[in-house]
């Protein structure tokens, strides 16, 4: 066997060995109910704002706490804490990935990635939207 | 019907123009196919005049579609969706542009339009190579234009037409006051456009001029890679294994620079527009990019290694292959919507899955199956290669640098892979530190290889030779780190020592990489520049790497919000200190070591855009500067804000900045109420952010006061405020009793946001009432950053792309040489 080869297997094996290393790393998408069934363990829960309850973020008081309910898609709730200020696009987004642990009765996030408005069927959205609220201007 | 004032022309010429493109595409892939496969040179002769005029027609159209799309954007027909869409009448006019490449369509479009370029070019200076080359281009074509059609076959939608009217698009459907008798079973008015006075604007973040030169250069550093990819095939198509090397060569050093540069142009907009605090996110649509560059850099030196060795062929062929396999995988996994939940920036299904399905596998087989099939005859060496030959080493950086870009691609495909197998894995809890705490390594090897290669020789290197010149950039090396290490302070701990050792080799191996390339000008090739694209590439490389690992390691949160400056949140509280610090409108607040001012704001003549005017003033030298972050406030009616970073450049470090909340206006009612609080002088109230003494009551009888009149009594409350940032401030407020009738005279501490009031004074007990209020307060809370170095990467990313092209110049001199 030339050095080459057994330099091949051995990066081919170093390359397994990380992805297998880093597939025992992954965190999973969750729902509020399966996230509280693991407090303390990273996730990723799928879920939207709820805008009926209240959401408390004052920047004189403290400008790195943001707190609002969560509601998933089978339409449980949990109350988030966010370390941040509001993220971008968090009041049109449809869709909220949370990322962060349950624990000692809410969700406390690392991380909140919304829905980029360069995508096509958001975009969509609010610009039928906004055909209509132009259009119920023109007709006042 | 006939609707009122719309411009039906333009879509109909565009709607002509695509279907053309398409029969011409496909006519030139079938007439170069043929030029290929035909053994007699006069019907070659005949075929290949058809193909040239296919192609020349096809390209034709292409510009065609392109003028006309932006014929229509610039003059906003909003009849068409496309500019309805994508733009308005406030955009710019430079933003025009990138109206045009926000969209799918207008993306594929420039992507059609470079491989016209490039094809024109091929066909001019290929020779030879023209007819199976242009067979793949062609075919590329026709698979674009099918994207572009928006043709209905056999029920089935084939992509998507950028001529595509409003009225059509479903849009309209639900837009009530639009209908004849605001009937939406009925049809539209014909005067429905008169409504429609404005687009839809282009998205905000978009809007930076960035924007209107990163696509087109990534764009054709995606259609180049096309060009070594279709030389590859055609290489094995045609059994001339060998000989399609030579002009591929240039072609994929082009396409090295461009698409690396393309890649870092839209991280300079990442950096300058986005918020996410850098310029790079290992975000999959930008990891789609990198992994294709990563692995042509592979090819190009696997064929190198062929080319002065013999070895390392097949290789050659399997990396320039993968390359624009790649390519389409990414085009894939940012337009087909796959990624939605995993990434910030990629499109949603736009409804062509299936056509960008078809795109990869139509191309991934036929040319792994064709690759395959010839393995066994692509010649190769027997004899192994020697340890001490540059081939050797340069094997392994391509294979360390190839099984590199495969990690990041699987770990990249994890929303493919969920998609496949129905599971539901998602990123691990640091993603960025998956892929750092891996590539550090693949830093230091590439690192150090770069540094070493160049003083090995082909084949054989005697040691003497190769210790006699790389001692001296060694020792330079080593000396030049050790420096770094010692006084840069570079101790980042975030991920333990054993990550910070791994940065300290890399920071290591990169200084060598740069000391031992720019040495080698001399050492190696007596600086002839000609001859040093190569070094000059890779320096930039090492620049590239230094500038990655000094700015991220030393990157630093200037607005730390640690107790001390704003807010003590008490013992047990939950509350973290954050990153983000809130800046009341005319007091400075600390900063690092800066003191900063929020002075005022100003609006965009046209937008809903405002500028804040943020001062930073250095409490250790004189430094001060002032930057303006800017942020689209309730756009389209929509709450909340998108910000704009400024960042003020120093060669030795950026101070970036943007706005991360603003005090809503809507919102923003005084909905507090007084607090009241009995206390006698000497006691102390507290409130959010410090607290207060009552230092006396006293009475007076005159007061320089409107409407206060002899007889009237009055009390002072003299009432010290101590705020935690250790400013104090006093307040005097009032209580005048007007024969019986008291009424009370509030004072305020505008930058605590206290309003004070005296409700009531019993003997030496007063009622002290203490509101605290956001709408007496204009502010605003920013993030700010210092990123060190980071001028490093940028000035390493363009000497790695003069090194390349140097490179390139002189393949294709030699390339000339030969054949004269």
């Amino acid at each position: 066997m030339k050095k080459i080869h057994i330099i091949l297997l051995v990066g081919i094996a170093a390359t397994i060995a990380v992805l297998i290393s880093f597939l025992q790393n992954t965190s999973t998408y969750d729902t509020v109910a399966t996230a509280k069934s693991k407090p303390g363990k990273f996730v990723h829960l799928m879920a939207r704002w709820d805008k009926s309850a209240p959401l408390e973020y004052d920047a004189l008081k403290n400008p790195n706490y943001l707190s609002f309910t969560a509601v998933d898609t089978l339409g449980q709730s949990v109350k988030v804490v966010y370390h941040q200020p509001k993220p971008e696009n968090f009041e049109i987004s449809e869709r909220l990935v949370l990322k962060g642990k349950y624990q000692d009765g809410y969700f406390d996030c690392q991380s909140i990635q919304t829905k980029c408005p360069s995508k096509y069927k958001d975009d969509m959205e609010a610009a039928k939207k906004n055909v209509q609220v132009s259009e119920a201007v023109e007709n006042k | 019907m006939d609707y009122i004032g719309e411009h039906l022309l333009p879509g109909q010429l565009g709607h002509f123009f695509i279907v053309l493109s398409v029969v011409a595409s496909l006519v030139a892939t079938f007439a170069y196919f043929k030029v290929t496969r035909t053994a007699s040179s006069v019907d070659a002769g005949y075929w290949k005049k058809l193909a040239r005029a296919a192609f020349v027609i096809e390209v034709v159209s292409v510009a065609a579609i392109f003028s006309i799309l932006f014929y229509i954007i610039y003059n906003h027909l909003f009849e068409y969706k496309y500019a309805w869409q994508h733009s308005s009448r406030s955009l710019e006019v430079k933003y025009l542009l990138s109206c045009f490449w926000e969209g799918q369509e207008g993306s594929t479009l420039l992507w059609s339009i470079w491989h016209c370029v490039l094809g024109l070019v091929l066909i001019k200076t290929s020779k030879t190579w023209e007819a199976p080359v242009m067979t793949v281009v062609s075919f590329a074509q026709f698979c674009l234009a099918t994207m572009l059609a928006g043709l209905y076959v056999f029920g089935w939608k084939m992509g998507s037409n950028p001529f595509t009217l409003l009225r059509d698009s479903g849009v309209l459907d639900s837009a009530v006051g639009l209908h004849i008798n605001a009937d939406l079973t009925q049809p539209l008015r014909p005067d429905y456009l008169s409504f429609i006075k404005d687009g839809n604007d282009l998205n905000p973040l978009l809007q930076n001029y960035w924007m209107v030169i990163h696509p087109p250069v990534l764009f054709l550093g995606f259609a180049s890679t096309i060009v070594p990819f279709a030389f590859a095939v055609a290489g094995l198509w045609t059994k001339r294994f060998s000989d399609w090397t030579k002009p591929a060569l240039p072609w994929a050093l082009f396409s090295l620079a461009v698409l690396g540069v393309g890649i870092m142009m839209g991280a300079a907009w990442a950096y300058e527009s986005l918020t996410f605090g850098g310029y790079w996110a290992w975000d999959p649509v930008e990891n789609a990019s990198l992994v294709p560059w990563m692995i042509l850099a592979a090819g190009i030196h696997t064929l190198l290694i062929y080319k002065h060795s013999g070895h390392s062929l097949r290789s050659t062929f399997l990396f320039m292959i993968l390359t624009f396999i790649f390519i389409l995988y990414s085009t894939f996994l940012t337009k087909s919507g796959v990624l939605g939940e995993a990434s910030v920036h990629a499109f949603t299904d736009s409804g062509m899955n299936v056509q960008l399905v078809g795109l990869l596998v139509l191309f991934f087989f036929p040319s792994l199956i064709l690759f395959l099939i010839r393995y066994k005859e692509i010649p190769s060496i027997k004899k192994e290669e020697n340890v001490s030959s540059r081939e050797f080493w340069m094997f392994i950086g391509s294979l360390v640098f190839f099984l590199a870009a495969i990690v990041i691609s699987a770990k990249t495909s994890l929303p493919v892979f969920n998609k496949i197998f129905g599971t539901k894995i998602a990123a691990p809890e640091d993603e960025e530190f998956a892929y750092n705490q891996i590539q550090i390594f693949v830093a230091v090897i590439i690192g150090v290889l770069t540094a070493i290669t160049q003083y090995l020789r082909y084949k054989d290197t005697s040691s003497s030779f190769f210790w006699k010149k790389i001692w001296i950039p060694t020792i330079l090396s080593i000396v030049v780190a050790t420096l770094i290490l010692a006084f840069g302070d570079v101790d980042y701990l975030k991920h333990g020592p054993g990550f910070l050792g791994a940065i300290w080799l890399a920071i290591v191996a990169s200084v060598y990489a740069i000391i031992a390339n720019a040495a080698y000008i001399w050492l190696g090739v007596k600086g002839s520049l000609k001859l040093s694209g190569g070094s000059i590439a890779h320096l930039g490389f090492g620049l590239v790497l230094l500038g990655i690992l000094i700015s991220s390691s030393k990157k630093e949160i200037l607005s730390k919000n640690t107790s001390g400056i704003a807010i003590d949140f008490g013992k047990g509280s939950k509350e973290k200190t954050g990153e983000n610090l809130t800046l009341v409108k005319g007091f400075p607040m600390k900063m690092g070591k800066f003191d900063v001012t929020y002075v005022g704001d100003s609006a965009h003549p046209k937008k809903q855009q405002w500028y804040y005017i943020i001062h930073f003033k250095s409490r250790e030298d004189d430094e001060e500067f002032t930057l303006r972050p800017n942020a689209f406030v309730n756009y389209k009616g929509n709450e909340g804000l998108m910000a704009n970073p400024d960042s003020r450049h120093y060669p030795g470090h950026d101070v970036f900045t943007y706005i991360s909340a603003l005090p809503n206006p809507e919102k923003n009612k005084d909905t507090a109420s007084f607090k009241s609080n009995p206390v006698k002088p000497g006691d102390s109230i507290y409130y959010s952010k410090g607290y207060m003494v009552l230092e006396k009551l006293s009475s007076r009888d005159s007061l320089p006061f409107e409407g206060f009149k002899p007889g009237d009594k009055a009390t002072v409350a003299t009432v010290r405020v101590h705020a935690f940032n250790s400013s104090s401030y006093t307040a005097e407020t009032l209580l005048i009793d007007q024969g019986g009738r008291q009424f009370s005279v509030p004072d305020t501490v505008m930058s605590e946001s206290l309003i004070l009031q005296l409700n009531k004074v019993d003997g030496d007990t007063a009622d002290l009432g203490v509101k605290e209020s956001n709408s007496i307060l204009e502010y605003v809370t920013l993030k700010a950053y210092k990123f060190p170095y980071i001028n490093m990467l940028w000035l390493g990313i363009i000497i790695t792309a003069i090194g390349i092209l140097i490179s390139m110049v002189r393949r294709v001199q030699l390339n000339r040489l030969k054949k004269a």
